[in-house]
């Protein structure tokens, strides 16, 4: 019985096939554990729900997946896409709704121009082409949570058009390289965001909170260019860090400020591509591989023992870890998509097209907003790795994490040590303390100038790097106190009477006759022996290094 | 007083030879009398009558707002009126009370004109005979008029009076009957594809279509988006262009007004004929016209061509792709705009709460009409 052979389509990935018998060829044991949500962990390979063939399988095939992602982030703004009302997504329910948002007959949209720039910024740092001329639509359906029966989109002619995200994986056995891939930006659109329903089964009810209908999104359409959940999510977290960095989205996923919906397929390579499904409500950075991937299993599986994929909406159930179909999309919508007769064509200028004499608050120039786009974070990371030597996946790091970089750069300012100390303090010493007690850096009771003086205690080496460890640990306990003031209570400076150090080595060496016998005897490990007695001997404040140096010349080695 | 021109009762109530309230209980009794012309639906009497006050506070200072300053107008039940009920005349939005003014309405009330009441229409101004609404049809005050009165008593003999009446046209019949009647000066109506100017010809008012962007249309319960203009009646052609004057200019509540600035202006008194040239579309001639309507307007034609006017035959070639086009934008987007209402934020709801989509769908079956095409 011929096992389907899985293409490793994701460097790190593996596609887990469920055998007959229960192994797979690839050596990996087919995991019988259960789908109860108790058992999730973080690698979703181990996890994934146990699927036995039925039939035997037609012979070997290889897979691909094909992914392609709709991104829906809100903008971030004071006032609603075609309202005053403002924008705030802790107010109490329907306390920020104007009339035109209530949907109240004759109120008329009226644009708002700081969403049209978002946009325009947005479309500039991915590379898009911005339409200067574009369109506004209306897409009907009824739904409680969408007043006016219909949303504001941009379905014929979108603000912004092909363009290309660029974004990393990282590959390797450990994880450690970083491999540069490219998403297209099919297109970028303004549209309308719907309100919130609250589901009250208790009562048989449905509560409408209004507060969001009518807040300005973009939808960012990337092309079916990924090809697992893995890149997906990378793809997702470099949008993310770009919409941040322009400052026109916020692109909290926990905060709903950032919506994913998948369109994933799978064929045989070099077949035509295969039918694809839906799959929405991917609101959780933390799922959203995970999903990805179990639908791309889901159609291998449902391939595999000859059956059909529907071209049908689901969504992601997080408690059961699996996608489900969506029952109340039944049959195709018709959207009947109408143009917005309120609403003119939307016209933006450049340097070169802009008439003379126009009041500069009436027009959009995009050549100005390109002056001003702030820099990207990929352009950020190639400037930290040309200037202080890091590794690329250490930038990447450093960026991963809101406020790491600007640590950074303080404790770089107020630091004579090297960059590459303080990088390996930040990554690994720092966040990890963060991580531990699941910190923000705002929160992080070691102040950058803290860090900073510990590091010039180390690069002075008036202290050692285990010593350092043991003040870093105390600045983060103990508010107020400064590392030179924890290095004096404890006694931790380094013995600077290089004198002194050699009258300890030689009496310990005059102490212990039996272990220099053992080094002149070639024992490797009993120079280790003499270096912990002058440790103790000197109550930790030598540096085992130079102890080793000096005794290695003492016994003339 | 009730039958001179807008100048000319401003100039009155300058000189303080009529009061705003006089003039505002004038115009009460007389939609009183009137009932019978079904032309209003809300008759907003405390607030018309507190208008009047404040109108005449200001002419006793002599600070009067303008010409409209005490000048009792209507407003077609379609424009939101903040505090005052605006049904559509349908049942979707009976009890229904805008907390806001439409533009229009809101530079009428800041001239300190006194608003008489709501009028009548077809449902959703979706109609031309101002007889589809929930309230009734709408009643032509030329049915009351001696010539009409002598026709119908050579045709039928026996028969109540109440039973034969003429139809105002539509969709602004309250807001034409209700101007014709002598009960306001002005009213404004709406014109999607001439429902201000079919009643104002039914009735023997004028009826002004304003070209489309140039006054707002915030306010006013949509139709057609791409075709509505507010529409003003009134009895004289110098009285519309007074309250086009004021009614026109860019709103930026309104993203379809021009940008342009508008300034009043005042009709020429036309003396001198030789420099206008009137221009008769020839695809206008139709089979379909009624002979009567052919002659009256070879008869105007005539008329400007004898005091020297230039009257020559232009083409509108479009013309016969109008009304297929029409159809086609007025059956999309009046579907578009009424799918807002499903009896959620506004306006009737059933009393079905089995489920979302029963709600909507019994809500809708109640509160709209059947269209009569």
């Amino acid at each position: 019985m011929a096992t389907p052979v899985l293409r490793w389509c994701c460097p790190g990935r593996r596609w887990v096939f469920a055998g007959i018998g229960g192994v797979s060829r690839h050596g990996r044991g087919v995991p019988t554990g259960s789908t109860s949500s108790g058992k999730r962990g973080q690698s979703s390979v181990a996890q994934q729900p146990l699927i036995t063939a039925q039939k035997p399988r037609k012979g070997e095939r290889e897979w691909a997946a094909v992914v392609g992602l709709e991104i829906h982030a809100q903008i971030a703004s004071n006032s609603k896409l075609f309202s005053g009302s403002q924008v705030d997504f802790a107010a109490p329910p329907n306390s920020l709704v104007s009339f035109f948002d209530a949907s109240l007959p004759g109120t008329l949209p009226v644009l708002n121009r700081r969403c049209v720039e978002a946009a325009v910024m947005t479309g500039l740092a991915l590379d898009c082409h911005i339409n200067r001329r574009s369109l506004f639509d209306r897409k009907h359906y009824f739904y409680a949570d969408l007043p006016a029966g219909y949303q504001i989109t941009q379905q014929r002619l979108p603000i912004a058009v092909n363009g290309s995200l660029v974004y990393s994986v990282c590959v390797g056995k450990r994880r450690s390289q970083m491999v540069t891939k490219t998403a297209g930006v099919k297109q970028i659109q303004l549209e309308q965001d719907s309100g919130k329903s609250l589901h009250d089964s208790l009562r048989s009810q449905t509560l409408i909170d209004l507060n969001r209908a009518g807040v300005g999104l973009l939808e960012v359409v990337l092309e079916p260019d990924m090809s697992c959940g893995e890149e997906a999510a990378a793809a997702i977290r470099e949008l993310q860090l770009i919409l941040q960095a322009l400052g026109t989205s916020q692109a909290n996923m926990a905060e709903g400020q950032l919506r994913v919906d998948a369109n994933i397929s799978v064929h045989n390579p070099g077949e035509p591509l295969g039918v694809r499904t839906e799959v929405k409500n991917l609101n959780s950075a933390r799922f959203l591989a995970k999903a990805i991937d179990y639908e791309i299993q889901r159609q291998i599986n449902e391939l595999e023992n000859g059956g059909k994929i529907l071209n049908e909406t689901r969504s992601f159930d997080y408690k059961l870890g699996c996608t489900v179909p969506m029952r109340d999309k039944e049959g195709k919508q018709d959207y009947r998509f109408m143009p917005e007769p309120n609403l003119p064509p939307l016209l933006l200028y450049d340097s070169e097209s802009l008439p003379t004499g126009t009041d500069p608050q009436q027009v959009i120039n995009i050549d100005q907003l390109r002056e001003q786009l702030p820099e990207l974070p990929r352009v950020t990371r190639e400037k930290l790795v040309q200037q202080y030597g890091m590794l690329p996946e250490h930038s990447f790091a450093l960026l991963n994490e809101v406020g790491l970089l600007e640590f950074f750069q303080n404790v770089i300012k107020e630091t004579r040590a090297e960059p590459k100390k303080v990088t390996s303090w930040v990554l690994n010493t720092f966040l990890g303390f963060l991580k531990q007690q699941n910190l923000a850096v705002s929160e992080s009771p070691v102040t950058p100038s803290a860090l900073a003086e510990l590091l010039d205690l180390l690069d002075r080496k008036a202290i050692s790097s285990s010593a350092a460890k043991q003040v870093f640990q105390e600045l983060w306990r103990s508010k107020g106190k400064t590392p030179a003031q924890i290095v004096a209570e404890k006694k931790l400076e380094l013995m600077q009477d290089a004198e002194a150090l050699e009258q300890l080595c030689r009496s310990t060496l005059e102490a212990h006759p039996q272990v220099v016998t053992d080094v002149k005897k070639g024992n490797p490990r009993a120079i280790n022996k003499l270096i912990g007695l002058v440790r103790r001997a000197t109550l930790g404040r030598a540096d085992p290094t130079v102890i080793k140096e000096v005794l290695e010349r003492q016994l003339s080695l | 007083m009730l039958g001179r021109t807008l100048r000319e009762v401003s100039e009155a109530l300058k000189q303080g030879l009529v009061t705003p309230t006089e003039l505002c209980q004038r115009c009460l009794s007389l939609i009183k009398k009137t009932k019978i012309l079904n032309a209003y639906i809300t008759v907003s009497e405390e607030v018309a009558l507190k208008q009047a006050e404040e109108s005449e506070k200001r002419y006793k200072k002599g600070h009067s707002l303008g010409d409209l300053d005490g000048i009792p107008v209507a407003v077609k039940d379609n424009f939101s009126t903040a505090g005052i009920e605006t049904t559509c005349a349908s049942n979707m939005l009976k009890g229904y009370v805008p907390p806001y003014n439409a533009t229009v309405v809101q530079k009428l009330l800041d001239q300190g004109a006194l608003l008489m009441g709501k009028t009548n229409l077809d449902e959703f101004a979706m109609g031309s005979g101002s007889t589809d609404g929930i309230f009734g049809p709408v009643k032509n005050p030329w049915s009351y008029s001696k010539q009409y009165r002598e026709k119908r008593k050579q045709k039928s003999h026996g028969e109540s009076e109440d039973s034969h009446w003429l139809i105002t046209g539509g969709s602004s019949g309250g807001s034409a009957a209700a101007v014709s009647a002598f009960t306001c000066f002005a009213a404004l109506g709406s014109d999607t594809g001439g429902s201000t100017r079919n009643p104002a010809a039914h009735c023997g008012v004028v009826g002004l279509k304003p070209s489309y962007g140039l006054v707002s249309r915030h306010g006013l319960i949509p139709l057609v988006n791409s075709m509505d203009v507010p529409g003003i009646l009134t009895r004289c052609v110098d009285d519309a262009a007074i309250v086009l004057g004021i009614l026109a200019g860019h709103d930026p509540k309104d993203s379809t007004t021009i940008q342009d600035p508008v300034k009043p202006f005042t009709l020429p008194s036309l003396t001198d004929m030789s420099k206008l040239c009137i221009g008769i579309p020839k695809e206008y001639l139709t089979p379909e016209l009624s002979s009567e309507v052919q002659s009256l307007w070879s008869k105007a034609a005539n008329l400007f061509e004898s005091e020297g006017a230039k009257v020559i035959e232009v083409s509108l070639p479009h013309t016969s792709y109008s009304i297929v086009c029409y159809h086609v934008l007025c059956t999309s987007e009046v579907a578009s705009n009424m799918a807002r209402f499903d009896g959620l934020e506004y306006g009737h709801r059933c009393d079905t709460d089995v489920s979302t989509e029963a709600m909507y769908a019994a809500t809708r079956r109640e509160g709209f009409n059947d269209v009569k095409l």
